[in-house]
């Protein structure tokens, strides 16, 4: 049977979200940032799923799945910006976004 | 049983680590997409095997195909080193470790070894969570309905050449 502590399940949790944080903010390209936020988004679902899986309910699952309907959404509309931006500027650097003017 | 969680978790750490690291947008999108499968074999680990075929099917199966079109679409090359300063850089890295390391504390203290056990087996069966979906959570469903709808129909128009 599985014997594995909450804590570990947790920690990974922390680990990944810490490393997505990491790319969030060094990263330059905007592809890259936005893919490091799905990994955010995936290190709570694991907690998420962990919690519901150790507390016996399953209304953590639930989250977990509106979660990544809500992903599915966000990554539409954020990756159809992105085309807009690079038609605009020509560019996929977060450095080359600096105005809000075409 | 529970080696197999470790191994797969080591798995994650290292596809993340890549992910973040690498230059290439490409090689970040497959490595995302190894960091998501793995994540469904941990669902299953669980005892969620409905979330675990969601995950494989929506996430790395619809969403990371739409990235990886973009990427292509627009031809993402490989980054340039920055040319601003690199003070963020040496000042962040340490910064990061310090908050992984509070962050573990704080789940230590909370979570200490061996207090939780895992409780009777979860039923993570699709019967299970579209009961719970279709009576107390019917509310939400049908407003992400709709929300995604919104997202097509934002997604169509800002990516339009011309009005």
């Amino acid at each position: 049977m599985n014997m594995v502590p909450l804590s570990h399940y947790l920690a990974l949790s922390v680990i990944l979200f810490v490393l997505g944080a990491a790319g969030f903010i060094f990263r330059r390209n905007i592809i890259t940032v936005f893919m490091c936020i799905e990994l955010m988004l995936n290190a709570v679902n694991l907690a998420f799923m962990a919690f519901s899986r150790f507390r016996g309910n399953l209304d953590g699952q639930i989250f977990v799945f509106f979660v990544i309907v809500v992903a599915a959404a966000e990554a539409a509309v954020g990756l159809a910006i992105i085309i807009a931006l690079h038609r605009n500027r020509e560019s996929l650097n977060i450095e080359d976004v600096d105005s809000m003017k075409m | 049983m529970s080696i197999l969680f470790y191994i797969v978790a080591a798995v994650l750490v290292l596809a993340a680590l890549n992910m973040v690291v690498q230059r290439t947008p490409v090689y970040s999108a497959l490595s995302l997409i190894v960091v998501l499968c793995s994540l469904a074999v941990v669902y299953l680990l669980l005892g969620a095997e409905f979330m675990a075929v969601i995950q494989v099917i929506i996430y790395a199966g619809a969403i990371m195909v739409l990235f990886v079109f973009v990427i292509m679409l627009l031809n993402a090359q490989r980054e340039e080193p920055s040319h601003r300063s690199r003070v963020s850089r040496w000042l962040g890295v340490p910064l990061i470790g310090a908050f992984t390391v509070e962050m573990l504390m704080v789940i230590w203290r909370q979570f200490p070894r061996g207090t939780t056990p895992p409780a009777a087996a979860l039923d993570g069966s699709p019967q299970a969570i579209g009961h719970l979906l279709f009576r107390s959570y019917v509310l939400p469903f049908e407003v992400t309905s709709i929300l995604i709808l919104v997202a097509v129909l934002g997604a169509v128009v800002l990516a339009k050449k011309e009005f």
